[in-house]
């Protein structure tokens, strides 16, 4: 009894052992015929901003060659959801996934199982904590976001006038980080005579934003520029200006979202705002995905990746890269993205 | 006019060949059937027994509740608010990690909230005479609206290794199955055996039939609604330690609209809306049915609108079908 039992042990095993070999097999002869196939997993479908990134991704994924893009994502931005379709995306084992996470740990221990099973896992725009990814793509960083606050202010008055920051909260990391960086570019020579007055809190309310400029505006009769890095804030700001009849006195910068800045650009009271040009990001995403995978880049810190027309990207501390500096909007292409997000 | 079939009492089960075949669990085995065949035709990595394994991850939760949920729609109830209560459950598991919880005292505080909860709306229903469905949709927002309350746009994320093996690790190794697969596995051989071989189930029938006559015939209505009501809650609990492990995280959208994908799963399963009808085997058969389509449907990477709307037409196409079937077979002997 046994016996044979050991014996149909040893049966099924070599069996075993074949049948596992055959795939391996196939899979080896098929391999250099099929292409890359990359994944971009972004927070939930339906959204103008990832359908922009996915726009970015095409034009990589044809600039790579040989390479297909699978744009996918959950219907709710839930971390479970997004879980699904990366198992998903797994079973068909695809060769990378660029993701956007909805929830920094709850998919560490899905993108290890993707990790694990040869995949290559980048994140972008909204990151996956360090142990579930391979690297992470920011579209800026803090510094280049404030050296592109000051110098637009800067080259809409000719570095010359009074301005004013309106932030979030006084407490907001994000926007006390970029101020600070503002504070170093406007330190420079050139900046001498563009003053900065005053930095007030709206607490991106935007009633309360909108009355804060209006408090600035008396305080400050001289006041010639507004700079908000809050997309909240920037929209109360350029309304007040409009409301108030200052069109051409006083403007106001920073970052704010195309659609919603469009009115505001439009009327004149923003000559130049920005913010990650999604397009961008979707196409470097990709582009290093596509890197990763042909093992032309290992995305370890210390090194970089070509990012093609995004030029090259240098990686740091915990394997996380900045793109770029964000990008500028203005009355040229304002109609185009206003209708992306 | 003669009532509908839901109200003649058989004295033995149905033996023609067009009664077993028209029998709603006969139908969704061959939807199952269908959804195999179809899905291992699309995708040569469907029929993959780790690939399989992974998916039941993502349906095993829903289908616990479901079983509860099937009970509860049985008896002419039912219950929005299971989404919510895993959130406020995973919340309440989330604090108490925060504070040093070990992991069988978060399963304890996990379950105790889910049971809590449904005793809230068991209590709201059976006591106070509140319809269930005006009830449990206030309770869906106001336990959804404490867990947004309390986090903000936070996310607690501090669970202990141990309790996360819970939902990601595996009961057997070879074939893999995990924990969460396991125990609805376990659970629905429990509720089947409840259901359709004790006179507690024979109970639940005839509430669902007609509550009124239930009541005089010396049956505990009330009580019983009640207890449903605990019953799913504490399967919400269940449902709520297995995702929270599962993901290692608490977020105020966890889980969020799960209460309709479990109420499909249960009609899909030939739970009668109206009470008195319906089986554990086709609500376990339709777990499947939706788990797989929808796992073979994102392997070719439809989006997940197009699954939702899919899933729809299913629903609504596996109601009308037999529906229609019936009311045919019925006009040609006259």
């Amino acid at each position: 009894m046994t016996k044979t039992t050991r014996r149909q042990t040893l049966q099924l095993l070599t069996a075993g052992a074949f049948a596992g070999m055959a795939p391996g097999l196939l899979s080896t002869t098929t391999l250099a015929a099929t292409p890359i196939r990359i994944a971009m997993v972004v927070k939930a479908l339906g959204i103008g901003f990832f359908d922009a990134c996915r726009d970015g991704g095409l034009e990589a994924a044809k600039e790579l060659g040989d390479c297909e893009l699978i744009y996918t994502g959950p219907t709710k931005t839930t971390a479970e959801e997004q879980i699904a379709v990366i198992d998903a995306l797994i079973a068909q084992k695809v060769d990378a996934i660029a993701i956007s996470a909805n929830d920094n740990t709850a998919l560490v221990p899905v993108c290890k199982k993707a990790l694990e099973r040869g995949i290559k896992v980048i994140s972008f725009d909204s990151g996956v904590a360090p142990e579930g990814r391979i690297m992470n793509l920011d579209p800026s960083n803090a510094q280049l976001i404030g050296q592109k606050c000051v110098q637009m202010m800067a080259k809409t008055l000719n570095n010359e006038g009074e301005v004013a920051i309106l932030s979030a909260t006084s407490q907001a990391t994000n926007q006390n980080t970029w101020i600070e960086f503002m504070k170093t570019e406007w330190a420079k020579p050139e900046y001498a005579k563009m003053t900065l007055v005053s930095t007030v809190y709206g607490d991106d309310v935007a009633d309360k934003s909108y009355r804060e400029t209006e408090g600035l505006i008396k305080a400050f009769p001289n006041l010639k520029g507004i700079i908000a890095p809050t997309s909240v804030g920037i929209v109360a700001a350029a309304k007040a200006v409009v409301d108030l009849g200052l069109v051409g006195k006083v403007y106001v910068s920073g970052l704010g979202l195309p659609s919603e800045m469009k009115g505001a650009v439009d009327a004149g009271a923003t000559e130049t705002f920005a913010i990650w040009n999604p397009i961008d990001l979707g196409y470097s995403a990709t582009m290093i995905a596509g890197r990763l995978v042909r093992g032309e880049a290992t995305g370890q810190a210390g090194t970089t990746v070509n990012a093609g027309r995004m030029g090259d990207i240098a990686i740091g501390e915990n394997n996380n890269a900045a793109m770029a500096d964000p990008f500028t909007f203005d009355k040229s292409n304002i109609e185009q993205f206003a209708k992306i997000f | 006019m003669k009532q509908p079939a839901r109200y003649d009492v058989a004295d033995r089960a149905p033996r023609t060949l067009s009664d077993f075949l028209l029998r709603w669990e006969t139908i969704l085995v061959a939807m199952l059937v269908l959804v195999v065949i179809g899905n291992t035709a699309i995708s040569p990595y469907f029929l993959d027994i780790y690939n399989l394994s992974d998916a039941t991850f993502n349906f095993s939760e829903k289908a616990i509740i479901a079983l509860g949920m099937a009970l509860l729609i049985l008896v002419r109830d039912i219950d929005l608010s299971v989404a919510a209560i895993i959130a406020l459950a995973s919340l309440a598991m989330g604090l108490a990690a925060d504070a040093g919880a070990g992991t069988p005292l978060l399963i304890l505080i996990g379950l105790s909230v889910g049971a809590v909860c449904g005793a809230f709306n068991g209590f709201l229903v059976a006591r106070i005479g509140l319809p269930s469905i005006v009830v449990t949709i206030g309770t869906m927002s106001l336990f959804r609206g404490i867990a947004q309350v309390v986090l903000g746009d936070q996310a607690i994320t501090k669970y202990p290794a141990a309790f996360q093996t819970l939902g990601q690790g595996y009961l057997v190794r070879w074939p893999p199955i995990p924990y969460s697969f396991a125990l609805f596995l376990l659970l629905a051989v429990i509720f089947a055996f409840v259901l359709h071989r004790t006179t507690l189930g024979r109970k639940f029938y005839a509430m669902g039939n007609n509550p009124v006559a239930a009541q005089f015939s010396g049956i505990q209505v009330d009580k019983i609604r009640f207890w449903l009501f605990v019953l799913t809650g504490t399967l919400a609990g269940v449902a709520a330690v297995l995702l929270t492990a599962r993901i290692g995280s608490t977020r105020p959208n966890i889980a969020l609209g799960w209460e309709l994908e479990v109420i499909t799963a249960v009609i899909l399963g030939g739970v009668s809306i109206a009470g008195g009808s319906g089986t554990i085997p086709g609500v376990v058969l339709a777990v499947f049915i939706l788990g797989l389509a929808t796992f073979g449907l994102s392997l070719i990477n439809v989006p997940g609108i197009v699954i939702s709307v899919l899933l729809g037409l299913l629903l609504i196409a596996s109601i009308a079908v037999p529906i229609v079937v019936r009311r045919l077979m019925k006009k040609k002997p006259a």
